[in-house]
């Protein structure tokens, strides 16, 4: 039950976030995708050992966390509950991957544990980067620029149904299962029998309900599109931010800056 | 199990993003063309109910675990395998974006993982053999655990192969190979037991839903035609593959040779203790760690490292403290740009 609700609870707060008013929400929704996309593939096309490389790309979410009024709290918790998956698969690699590459004074450390937190810093960034689009542009209108990058129109439709009735369907789910757990006290009586039943007939349910949108859906005259509200236009706002942001990935990509202004530190101290 | 971003190369996600791209498409088309539009409802709404379903659990007896719906083998059995695709596709995207279930570029290696092939492999090839035409609830049980259990299998194995391609994990082939398909056999067992319940209820309660389903258009496919797609995605892949792998230690390569102005390292025995040097010396401005290379030839590296130990030493600390102090540096930056930009958005 609990994860349902808090399921649900996440899905409306991500939403309402995306319904601010600020420069970054009113941009062209397809500017932020693309530019999203292009941070994600800077982060992850740097080399497995890069530690220092990926710092500057988070500037990125900060200023856009910022900018967008965004809590940055929430994303951040957002983040470290994904963390344990991969922290699962990033374990092994100190295991296997043993050849020192850093050495401090005494301290050498091997090529796994400097991969291991590059790892843990490339999902926070990709991670971050998804949240901050979604919570500043929403679901919907995220879809549509999909749609305008040329995703099919049956499947943008799918997104756009599903989304609508995960709400409905989540909710129904959430009170099923409660009342279930509260019959069943501990946790006898949640063996697979009960839930055949349960699980069958809320796909019952489910399929009646299909059947009884689709005749409503045809009183209204549907004929296979969600007609969508005309976004604002691609302006001169976005182009700046597309470039803007697409020419500092770039940069941050081919500079190691972290490196220059370091060597630019020690050595002014040398 | 979900990949995830943090674990993929761009080649490896551009590839599986391109396989689920084109099935999306081509599902589409098939969906418009030969299905009736009562479909397009059923589709979403099974795709909320199955959203809803993955977090209800029952039980397992006398293992204090428990298990739940993965949906996949599921919706293939209700609505046929091209808007079953469909539908699992638009679940996982909705889970990347907002629940972060693996990642927007990780999303493609996802979709096929888990949609193609219970989707287009094991349901047509297992499933529809086993449960055969005159439907029985023993057949529908049997096949659906078989079917679960294979569709799984090779998603697993899809996960193997895509994080051992990217290179970011360590983890052997082999090593992660007996770690993911025993875990995955037990979950498909626990898979196929729910779908089969279920499927099982359903069949009971409205056995229509099922025959209906019988009759939606059949895929077109034959294990020969499977095996020359694989074939054909399989030199794609490795030409796109090979070509982004070779050019990462190909760039290295390159370097070392334009600074020591010989082919590669080994040939230049002697001059190791220089080539280590300039290595080093170039090293500030290259941030792929080039020791990195040095280090991989042990035979020769390791005894001349030995002897070059306190410069390259006093050079690697140099290095490390020079980038752990920019990179603090950095991050205050981007800190400080950020709270700058809350204050001028704050009285803006």
């Amino acid at each position: 039950m609990s994860t349902i609700t808090t399921a649900l609870l996440d899905l409306k707060y991500l939403e309402i976030l995306a319904a601010g008013d600020t420069t970054i929400h009113r941009l062209n929704p397809l500017a932020k995708v693309l530019v999203t996309l292009l941070f994600i593939l800077c982060v992850i096309s740097c080399n497995r050992y890069e530690l220092t490389a990926l710092l500057p790309f988070f500037l990125f979410p900060i200023a856009m966390i910022a900018r967008a009024n965004l809590p940055p709290l929430f994303i951040l918790k957002k983040i470290i509950l994904f963390l344990p998956f991969i922290l699962l698969v990033g374990i092994f690699n100190p295991v296997f991957d043993r050849i020192p590459l850093v050495q401090f004074g005494s301290l050498t450390v091997s090529g796994g544990w400097i991969s291991f937190l590059s790892i843990i810093i490339r999902s926070i960034l990709t991670v971050g980067g998804a949240f901050v689009l979604i919570g500043t542009t929403g679901f919907t209108p995220t879809c549509q620029a999909l749609r305008r990058m040329g995703m099919p129109q049956v499947f943008t439709t799918q997104l756009l149904f599903l989304y609508r009735y995960i709400f409905v369907l989540a909710e129904e789910a959430g009170r099923t299962s409660l009342a279930r757990e509260l019959r069943s006290c501990g946790t006898k009586g949640q063996g697979i029998e009960s839930y055949r039943s349960l699980i069958g007939a809320l796909l019952l349910r489910t399929w009646g309900r299909a059947e009884r949108i689709h005749d409503a859906m045809l009183a209204r005259g549907f004929n296979g599109e969600f007609h969508r509200v005309q976004s604002n236009g691609f302006g001169r706002m976005e182009i700046i931010y597309c470039f803007g942001w697409s020419a500092l990935f770039i940069f941050f990509r081919l500079t190691n800056i972290p490196l220059v202004l370091g060597n630019f530190i020690t050595g002014f101290f040398a | 199990m979900h990949m995830a971003d943090a674990l993929i190369s761009p080649a490896v996600g551009a590839v599986m993003w391109t396989a689920s791209a084109g099935t999306i498409a081509y599902c589409s088309k098939k969906v418009r063309e030969e299905m009736d539009d009562k479909i397009v409802p059923l589709m979403g709404v099974l795709g909320a109910f199955i959203f809803a379903a993955q977090m209800i659990s029952f039980t397992i007896p006398a293992t204090g675990s428990s298990g739940h719906l993965g949906g996949g083998l599921l919706l293939t059995i209700l609505l046929g395998p091209y808007a079953a695709f469909l539908v699992t596709a638009s679940v996982l995207t909705v889970q990347a974006l907002f629940f972060a279930d693996g990642g927007l570029l990780a999303l493609g290696c996802n979709i096929f993982n888990l949609g193609f092939f219970p989707a287009f492999i094991a349901y047509p090839l297992i499933y529809k053999k086993i449960a055969g035409a005159e439907y029985s609830q023993t057949r529908i049980a049997f096949a659906s655990i078989i079917t679960a259990v294979a569709g799984l299998q090779m998603g697993a194995f899809g996960v193997v192969l895509e994080t051992v391609a990217s290179d970011i994990s360590s983890l052997p082939f082999s090593t992660f190979i007996i770690l993911m398909q025993p875990i995955h056999l037990v979950i498909g067992i626990v898979e196929g037991l729910a779908t089969a319940s279920v499927i099982a209820f359903v069949y009971k309660a409205r056995p229509e839903i099922l025959s209906t389903s019988l009759h939606r258009i059949p895929v077109a496919c034959s294990l020969r035609r499977i095996m020359l797609a694989f074939l054909a995605a399989t030199i794609v892949t490795g030409g796109i593959v090979s070509w982004f792998a070779s050019e990462q230690p190909d760039g290295l390569e390159w370097t070392i040779e334009k600074i020591t102005g010989k082919k590669d390292l080994e040939a230049a025995k002697d001059g190791m203790h220089g080539t280590l040097a300039l290595l080093q010396g170039r090293f500030a401005f290259l941030p792929d760690y080039s020791f990195k290379k040095a280090d991989l030839k042990p035979a020769t590296s390791i005894t001349h490292a030995d002897t070059e130990k306190p410069k390259s030493e006093g050079n690697r600390l140099g290095t490390s403290a020079s980038g752990i102090t920019g990179g603090l540096l950095t991050l205050v930056i981007a800190g400080m740009i950020g709270f700058g930009l809350r204050k001028r958005g704050a009285t803006t």
